[in-house]
């Protein structure tokens, strides 16, 4: 056991997910076949041996508690701590949506006190990657660091993309020098991977402070403007991480599971990540039904078909149907001789007989959730 | 406690011997079925869908896995605050103690776990049938009869009728007598093993069998015999549909294989009816871009690289490339390695068939002779077992 507590800040803005999320949160996402972005913060966590969890709801969170239950799935149905969703709620001093991430936290000071543990891992909800944070939190500490945070490099990146990309400079001696949000021009490659450590008291004292003198933004209000009065240090992970943050992302980083080496990376078998358990049969392939290079999750039934591409629980793909490179969402039926290709569809889509859908692999087209075509 | 309407007594204990080195180390309750289930998935979830919340699952020969694998009874929904899934073991209760001797003398030593509940009914299943039933249907039967036990029956084809115990009815269902595989059948309603009694009626035949020397402690046997002829109520409820005793190898194969298809013999993906398994957090399964997998089922964490065909690939199961699989059932996370072929064949849990391997080949002189008794054409790889490189295993023989 850690003596940490997690507090997943999942009320980011819906940046340019478009459909994914008009009627759902960043963390509740559906990503790689099976899970919700939000599955990859809580296994992380519990892998660590964190069991006190705060999610800090804002908008559109029904899907999200909808996912999460009573926590159970994480081993988070705990009697002491365990799962705490934290939905905005109206006060005389509240008026129940979050002016920024410095107000949602403050309107969740008392879980935060409540929270017996020394340190907190604060992170937000669209940056998927598999890790355990034991290392982070002892390094955290031997280094006398007021803040640690998870950066890893980023190579050449679509600046169409940039969203919260938060850009970090150090000194020879490993303290964060200078942190850019959003630069037109990176001077660096260390980006953080919005996961940051430290003492409980410490982001109580930030957080009523920033509150204090009207300031919003934990990132920009908080951390940029302390760089040169606290002592913020950077923790490298050097394993695969998604930025889902952008529909173009969302779609590349579905398809990078494709890849073993990536796939490996997100779910090692050591630190397995946990979801809804849905309780499906086994993918079931009848007839001529196909799949090659694709993840196909259970409940799934192949008829036709399926090449490059991710299929979600519960999808049917009819006889005489083709999916080529698209993302297939929960319980969504292709119908017969029907042609995808760089599609996404939101969970629930029909597609009728004969129909020919296509994007293209620079700007997937996604059909939004229910739809009928 | 809280009084209970019906509570359900699941038989476990069965060794399975007839499923060979599959049951060297768990009892045939806890073998794996179906791509991510274990037969004991089905009367659990049985119980369960049929609104049965209090389930005593009677085990006593190698109980670990199952032990392990039902825990709280969570994936079932039967971690309850008022009921569960209860794991009963035999015990030693003062100087005295003994195991099981019977179908009858486990439920007898058991009586304080039901007492506890006072139910006025109590289920008797077994935990070596795959089936999807709702035993409320046949409650609401016993009751609208006003029997003293119930039996669910099946119309097994005539010529079979010999093997299994029958009931003479009359035209209102009424048992007039049960014959333990008779020679000649006058019936073709066959005992499914699933059995409804009035726990009033019943608990003294329990006491007064355990007092009777030459009894076997056998429900079929000896109880509902023994009710018959003192003129208890008993009838026969018919069930209409699968049902597999899986207590072979090759039920076992068979079973597995009707669940493929579009439309299978035995159909799982009925949402109003859910089997319940626990998930062993696994990714969805990965087909590699020269796969071939045709006419099979495919479970999470699967990843395959090679040629599938006719079979059932349980949770995590590794097929190698070039690799080609037929008619088999590859068990949890057996790993069939590159370039072997596997032929009508059950993998074991974790086996591991080496590169170049061959299960299920035509024998040859230098293979000898080996039993098939329990086998027939499907060959068998025991759970753990490596088979080294390039190994030719000829078809019907049983590797441990």
């Amino acid at each position: 056991m850690e003596n940490a507590f997690g507090l997943i800040y999942t009320g980011d803005a819906s940046m340019q997910l478009r459909e994914l999320t008009f009627s759902r949160s960043v963390a509740a996402v559906p990503f790689g076949g099976r899970y919700r972005t939000i599955d990859f913060m809580l296994s992380d966590l519990v892998n660590t041996g964190i069991y006190n969890v705060g999610i800090i709801a804002q908008k559109n969170y029904h899907s999200l508690m909808d996912h999460l239950e009573s926590g159970k799935e994480w081993d988070l149905h705990r009697k002491r701590d365990g799962l705490f969703v934290l939905p905005p709620f109206v006060t005389h001093d509240n008026t129940g949506v979050y002016k920024g991430t410095v107000d949602a936290i403050r309107s969740c000071m008392g879980y935060i006190r409540r929270a017996s543990q020394k340190y907190v891992i604060l992170m937000g909800s669209h940056t998927i990657y598999n890790t355990t944070y034991n290392e982070m939190i002892a390094e955290h500490i031997a280094s006398g660091a007021d803040i640690t945070i998870m950066y890893n490099r980023v190579g050449d990146y679509d600046m169409s993309e940039q969203f919260d990309d938060l850009r970090i400079a150090f000194d020879e001696d490993g303290r964060v020098t200078d942190l850019a949000l959003n630069p037109v021009r990176p001077a660096t490659e260390f980006a953080s991977c919005d996961a940051f450590v430290m003492e409980k008291t410490t982001l109580e004292y930030l957080v009523e402070d920033a509150y204090a003198h009207a300031l919003n933004d934990f990132t920009s209000d908080v951390l940029i403007k302390n760089v040169k009065n606290l002592n913020i240090r950077g923790w490298e992970f050097k394993g695969y991480v998604a930025r889902i943050n952008s529909l173009g992302s969302y779609y590349r980083h579905n398809m990078a599971l494709l890849d073993k080496d990536v796939s490996k990376e997100l779910f090692s078998s050591g630190h397995p990540i946990y979801t809804k358990i849905k309780d499906e049969f086994p993918a079931s392939y009848v007839g001529e039904g196909q799949a090659v290079n694709s993840i196909v999750a259970d409940g799934c039934m192949i008829e036709g078909r399926v090449e490059n591409s991710v299929l979600f629980r519960g999808v049917h793909v009819a006889p005489g149907a083709v999916v080529r490179n698209s993302i297939i969402m929960q319980g969504s039926e292709i119908g017969e001789n029907s042609s995808l290709d760089n599609m996404i569809l939101d969970k629930n889509v029909t597609v009728g007989v004969e129909r020919t859908l296509s994007g293209h692999g620079s700007y997937p087209v996604i059909i939004r959730k229910g739809s009928k075509v | 406690m809280p009084k209970k309407k019906m509570i359900a007594m699941l038989l476990a204990g069965g060794q399975g011997s007839r499923l060979g080195v599959l049951t060297k180390s768990m009892a045939k309750p806890a073998v794996p079925f179906g791509g991510k289930y274990r037969i004991i998935d089905f009367p659990l979830s049985n119980c369960v869908n049929s609104d049965i919340d209090t389930v005593g699952v009677l085990t006593q020969y190698e109980p670990l896995a199952l032990n392990a694998y039902l825990g709280s009874g969570q994936p079932w929904d039967l971690d309850r605050m008022n009921g569960g899934v209860f794991v009963l073991p035999p015990y030693v209760s003062g100087s005295s103690g003994r195991w099981y001797s019977g179908t009858a003398n486990a439920i007898y030593q058991n009586i304080p776990f039901i007492d506890q509940y006072d139910p006025e009914y109590v289920l008797i299943l077994s935990g070596d049938h795959i089936y999807k039933m709702d035993y409320s249907k046949m409650l609401a039967y016993h009751v609208k009869k006003k029997a003293d036990a119930t039996i669910a029956v099946l119309t097994v084809p005539m010529e079979e009728a010999s093997r299994f115990g029958i009931m003479n009815t009359d035209g209102e269902g009424r048992i007039l007598e049960f014959e333990e595989k008779p020679k000649e059948p006058k019936s073709n309603k066959a005992s499914m093993g699933i059995y409804i009694f009035n726990w009033r009626i019943l608990r003294p035949y329990l006491v007064a069998d355990e007092d009777d020397k030459n009894s076997d402690h056998d429900f079929g046997k000896n109880i509902i015999p023994k009710l018959i002829s003192s003129g208890a109520e008993l009838y026969a409820w018919d069930f209409k549909g699968y049902w597999k005793d899986v207590g072979t190898l090759g039920s076992l194969w068979e079973a597995n294989m009707d669940l493929l298809g579009s439309k299978p013999e035995f159909r799982l993906s009925d949402k109003e009816w859910r089997i319940y398994s626990k998930s062993p957090a696994m990714p969805p399964h990965y087909l590699g871009a020269d796969s071939k997998v045709k006419n099979s089922i495919v479970s999470e964490g699967c990843v395959v690289y090679g040629e599938v065909e006719k079979s059932v690939l349980f949770t995590g199961a590794h097929i190698g490339k070039g690799a080609v699989v037929r008619d088999s059932i590859v068990m949890p996370n057996a790993v069939v390695g590159e370039g072997a072929v596997v032929s009508k064949a059950i993998i074991g849990e974790g086996a591991v068939i080496s590169k170049g391997a061959v299960i299920g080949c035509e024998p040859t002189p230098e293979d000898g002779t080996y039993d098939t008794k329990l086998t027939g054409d499907i060959t068998l790889v025991a759970n753990t077992v490596t088979v080294p490189e390039g190994r030719r295993v000829p078809v019907g023989m049983i590797v441990k």
